[in-house]
């Protein structure tokens, strides 16, 4: 039959229905490298517009800092360009091996594997240290690589109310027979912005005799006071059994992650994980990169202590400027509109205004509760971040949204 | 409303509602509707097959099947 008109309509009709569901994607070309200020062919022809930037994850300003740059020159002239090999056959480096360990003492850690990418990382963990006689127990709004982890994995599966640590007790009091429980969440939250509480997680597991689990992709490299992730600022670093984490986020933002803990579940990832075994893992030029930010991250704190500032002044003038916002204190500000429409010709505005940020709807986000999803960089200045404010009230008011209630909003557009 | 309607009800009340103020009825689209994710299905499985002493085979709760309480209320009757 080959790629025959009848399976061509099938294709065609399932990409209709997405586009009439309003969530099909479209990419931006950026013409520029990844910073606050971007340069944008959007659509596809048009002339490029200059924008800031409010919706990438370059959390630290690395993604192109002159030095990591540099650093990956380097790494490129000194260890090549691939390693056309997995791991463990000859696709190790003594730079895979170094930046492991720099991994591991940043998150005070007993040891770690790289991955191609934290969905990876993800993706391969669950199956490698889980059968079918334990139990996985996950917030329900984890990261769909975590999901998709999970169902990877032949460990039973249950999930607790976001955040709610009450019903967490609960279904751990209702696996107490199984032979492994681990808990699962994400650092923080990246639609929500708000954080796991890992503090009393750590309480609960200890116990209920459970492992905790936490995937700290929006949290590594700045959340906490040094920067070490979520279970720094909740005061239980070295209690995490497992972190993943991401290398394609604030730690230069090219690609890569791990899965970083115990030793024993790190060692059976190098075992048993199948993106480890079946991939190459990280490119050298990445990797020396992303040892030269652990270093810039080691030495100062003055990064993270800016995207902190930043992100609290752009909350203050959001908050006073009469928008509702979800409650939080990371880098990731949702601004709520609710209503999925409005969420999408605000976007659309902002960018004529000059400014970059996406937004979110069901399936995406709860229904009525669609967002603009904006995230905050140290390499924003006060002044970017004057001329996005600027911009939202013009277009706050546009809507008559200001000051308004979520039931006024409701009103006005549906949700 | 029969009482298997109203249990099945209050258990998704219960497990998955976070606004209290959220009303829900028998023919309210529980999965296409965003209430449940289909992930969090296996806990709504597990109480069913508890409650009423069933198993409920895979093929049988997909997330269309799941999708009302009156949908649920039919496979259940089936199984009983």
């Amino acid at each position: 039959m080959g790629f025959s008109e009848t399976v061509r309509n099938i294709y065609q009709k399932q990409l209709k229905e997405i586009q009439d569901a309003g969530i099909f994607k479209q990419e931006r070309f950026i013409h520029s490298t990844q910073a606050a200020d971007i340069e944008v062919e959007f659509p596809k022809g048009s002339s490029l517009k200059k924008v800031i930037n409010m919706c990438a994850n370059n959390y630290l300003g690395l993604s192109s800092h002159p030095e990591v740059v540099k650093a990956a020159h380097q790494g490129l002239d000194q260890r090549g360009y691939g390693m056309s090999s997995v791991r463990f056959i000859c696709g190790t480096q003594d730079i895979h091996r170094e930046l492991e360990e720099k991994v591991t003492d940043f998150l005070g850690t007993e040891n770690t594997i790289l991955f191609p990418s934290c969905m990876d990382a993800n993706a391969g963990v669950f199956e490698a240290i889980l059968t079918e006689e334990d139990v996985m127990i996950s917030d329900r709004l984890v990261h769909a690589s975590i999901i998709d982890g999970m169902r990877l994995s032949s460990a039973l599966h249950d999930t607790y109310k976001h955040s709610d640590m009450a019903h967490l007790e609960q279904k751990l009091q209702l696996y107490a027979d199984r032979r492994l429980k681990i808990v699962i969440t994400d650092g923080v939250f990246s639609m929500d912005g708000d954080t796991a509480k890992l503090d009393e997680m750590v309480g609960l597991c200890d116990k209920y005799d459970a492992m905790i689990f936490v995937d700290d992709s929006h949290a590594t490299g700045f959340i906490g006071k040094t920067g070490r992730g979520t279970h720094e600022k909740y005061g239980v670093v070295g209690k995490m059994d497992i972190i993943t984490t991401t290398f394609g986020k604030a730690l230069g933002g090219a690609s890569g992650g791990c899965v970083s803990g115990r030793k024993e579940l790190v060692e059976m990832c190098r075992q048993k994980a199948r993106p480890y075994l079946f991939s190459n893992t990280i490119a050298p030029v990445v990797v020396s990169g992303v040892l030269r930010v652990m270093e810039i991250l080691s030495q100062s704190t003055e990064r993270r202590d800016k995207l902190e500032k930043n992100a609290e002044y752009w909350r203050k003038g959001l908050t006073e400027a009469g928008f509702i916002l979800k409650e939080g204190d990371t880098p990731i500000v949702p601004v709520m509109l609710f209503n999925a429409k409005l969420s999408q010709d605000f976007s659309k505005d902002l960018y004529d205004e000059g400014i970059y940020a996406i937004g979110f709807f069901f399936p995406v986000v709860p229904k009525g509760q669609a967002r603009i999803r904006t995230q905050i960089s140290a390499a924003h200045e006060y002044d970017h971040l004057d001329r996005a404010l600027d911009a939202f009230i013009k277009i706050g008011r546009k809507y008559n949204i200001l000051g308004k209630t979520k039931q006024e909003i409701v009103d006005m557009y549906g949700n | 409303m029969d009482e298997m309607q109203k249990t099945i009800l209050n258990y998704i009340r219960e497990e998955y509602l976070t606004d209290e103020n959220e009303e829900i009825g028998v023919d309210t689209p529980l999965i296409s509707g965003g209430i449940v994710d289909s992930f969090s299905m296996v806990s709504l499985k597990r109480f069913l097959e508890k409650k009423f002493n069933i198993s409920i085979p895979d093929e049988k709760a997909t997330p269309e099947d799941f999708d009302t309480v009156n949908k649920i209320c039919r496979i259940v009757k089936e199984l009983i």
